[in-house]
């Protein structure tokens, strides 16, 4: 494997120090005092103002038009400085849908508001209570009405709906029993959320961190024919389209929680002292950092590599799948370690250790689980039978 | 209104920094940033023209790396940066800074220029004044706010024994202190948009100046020494009346 030079290099130090100075102002208490369920509406203000969530939208649509690698290191730098990138990435890639498969009338309408934050888009309602990583089993239906749509049903770990003007949605249109190939008859809508009434009901869920996640119940809510994004029973396959550059920005933030792990957990260790030395002079205490930490630049190599072919245009399936596996197994390597190095104290909300532990746990479960990763280079990039689906 | 901002790049401040024995000049191969006390001139300058219009430039003398400093001043919003760099500049004292400077800021068309009070790597803290002496114009020192109404300056000055009201007609050398304000962060329009705006590279000659630098320096650092140990603090034991005893040194000391 030939490691590529990232896209925008020359700008990316510069990009990792900005968005480490505005991190700077919003330190361990600001995220701790959150708990359990408070939304970081002023870290997410702040970020957007500064355009950081518009960086992949075009410039002609008001954003900064990067790429994916400089993207990353945006998400990145916020993990890596203690925050937690998952309360506000999706405002960065949700709109990728929009961006790809839109008309140039939604992307007119939508785009420079999401870039400017007017308008936040970033919920996705995929998941549903009976329908996880196999996608094309939902039930949530779209039924065809005079100039527009009606859509019934229910999704689950939506997240960022009540924080989110729009909501991206995937619903059947042709019911599975009546299509060909399962991924058929899926179409993908763009719901305005501040003009659902009482059709839509939106219910926090309490999880094991704070993720501001929902489930969404539409009785029939109706939205117009100009919801509908590309074409109908297509939407399936423009869901799969934005998957690699996902794949790739989760990584990064795995990757910055590795680092901010790993940095926590060298500076105690040097620093704690136990038995009249540092605890950190002690083999036991010293190697799994460093294994840890070694996990984690192994799995970034992966996530550049990744990021450098999907900015130069080129397959990148198997490197995004495989940065996303490394970079989430990495982190919570790192976060066992950190944690065992702080021994007690690592429970202790105060050190941040505990909050960011069950952060970065997610990440080996979504947005795509661990197992279903292996499944794609097995059977895609290996030729190995199929190991899942009917 | 037109505002120059003199900026200089130092060793980050947060990692502690080494004197060269040989020669007696502060390392620079670590990590380099832009001092953080101009970040507080930088914003008291776009602060100033975002009021009463006009644009900011930067100046800094210093090695090739500088522009990196210069580029977030930049990025952050100045119009135009100066960078003066030459390796006869190397290991020059403070009057030959102020000389480089007052000479590059006489180019540009300006009614305030800015610095911190001192840098965070040298510590002179001369350079503000010797800059308003070689331009002739007034300074006004250690600001902690700044207005500015027609082509009056007004600026509250932070002394020891309390704030002088300072007023002074432009243009004027301002040293503002840390606290004035607070400096805004480079958004990302303003990174990207850093890359287009004007960069002047003049050299010493271009700005009249022969024989400033290096040897010809009139001033030789001799010798360097480490800073003495801290003495041991005094521990107060309490029996009954400490609160006071701590009250008496610190009003000793004209803390409070």
């Amino acid at each position: 494997m030939t490691v590529l030079e990232p896209r925008h290099a020359e700008e990316l130090p510069e990009i990792r120090q900005a968005v480490a100075e505005l991190c700077s102002r919003f330190g361990g208490s600001y995220w701790r005092d959150l708990e359990p369920d408070s939304y970081p509406e002023r870290f997410v203000r702040e970020l957007t103002a500064q355009g950081w969530l518009g960086i992949l939208i075009p410039e002609q649509y008001g954003g900064a038009g990067l790429g994916i690698t400089a993207a990353s290191v945006v998400l990145e730098e916020i993990n890596s400085q203690g925050g937690n990138a998952a309360a506000c990435h999706a405002q960065m890639y949700t709109m990728g849908t929009v961006l790809r498969h839109g008309s140039d009338t939604q992307k007119q309408r939508w785009l420079p508001q999401i870039a400017d934050g007017t308008v936040r888009l970033q919920a996705f309602g995929v998941t549903e209570p009976t329908a996880g990583s196999d996608t094309t089993a939902i039930t949530t239906s779209a039924e065809r009405i005079a100039g527009g749509w009606r859509l019934r049903g229910q999704k689950a770990f939506t997240s960022r709906a009540q924080h989110s003007d729009l909501m991206l949605l995937i619903a059947r249109t042709t019911p599975l029993a009546e299509v060909s190939r399962r991924r058929d008859g899926l179409s993908v809508f763009l719901v305005d959320l501040r003009q659902a009434g009482l059709q839509m009901t939106i219910r926090p869920m309490r999880t094991l961190m704070n993720h501001a996640t929902t489930e969404v119940f539409l009785d029939g809510l109706e939205v117009g024919d100009e919801a509908l994004i590309g074409e109908v029973g297509e939407g399936f396959g423009y869901i799969l389209d934005g998957m690699n550059a996902e794949r790739i920005l989760i990584a990064a933030e795995c990757v910055g929680d590795g680092h901010w792990f790993v940095r926590t957990a060298a500076a105690y260790a040097s620093n704690r002292e136990a038995f009249g030395r540092a605890i950190g002079a002690n083999q036991g205490v010293q190697f799994p950092i460093a294994r840890a930490y070694a996990a984690v630049e192994a799995a970034d190599l992966m996530r550049w590599q990744a990021a450098a072919l999907f900015d130069a245009g080129q397959r990148c399936g198997a490197e995004a799948n495989m940065a996303k596996l490394l970079a989430s197994e990495a982190s919570w390597q790192a976060a066992n370690a950190c944690l065992d190095t702080h021994g007690g104290w690592g429970f202790a909300a105060e050190y941040d250790v505990e909050r960011k532990f069950r952060e970065t746990r997610l990440y080996l479960n979504a947005p795509v689980t661990n197992n279903l990763v292996l499944a794609f280079l097995g059977q895609n990039v290996l030729g190995m039978p199929r190991s899942y689906g009917g | 209104m037109n505002v120059v901002v003199c900026i200089k790049q130092v060793p980050d401040p947060n990692s502690p920094g080494q004197l060269d024995p040989s020669t007696h000049l502060l390392k620079r191969d670590g990590e380099l940033v832009l001092d953080p006390g101009d970040e507080f001139g930088v914003e008291a300058g776009l602060q100033l023209v975002e009021k009463h219009g006009g644009q900011v430039t930067v100046v800094s003398m210093g090695p090739e790396r500088g522009l990196d400093a210069v580029r977030k001043a930049l990025a952050m919003g100045a119009a135009k940066g100066v960078l003066i760099s030459d390796d006869s500049l190397r290991g020059s004292d403070a009057l030959t800074t102020a000389k480089v400077l007052a000479a590059a800021i006489r180019k540009q068309d300006f009614d305030v220029v800015i610095t911190a009070t001192e840098s965070t790597d040298g510590y002179t803290g001369v350079v503000p004044q010797m800059i308003a002496g070689l331009l002739d114009i007034p300074a006004v020192t250690f600001a902690k706010s700044v207005s500015v109404e027609g082509d009056k300056l007004t600026a509250q000055r932070q002394t020891e024994t309390g704030i002088e009201v300072v007023e002074a007609t432009l243009p004027v050398v301002l040293s503002v202190t840390a606290g004035v304000n607070e400096p805004r962060y480079p958004s990302l329009k303003g990174i990207m948009g850093a890359k287009q705006k004007p960069l002047d590279r003049p050299g010493p000659a271009d700005l009249n100046l022969e024989d400033v630098g290096g040897a010809s320096t009139g001033q030789r650092i001799t010798a360097i020494d480490s800073a003495p140990e801290r003495a041991a603090g005094e521990i107060i034991k309490d029996e009954g009346e400490a609160a006071k005893r701590i009250v008496d040194f610190l009003a000793d000391k004209k803390v409070i």
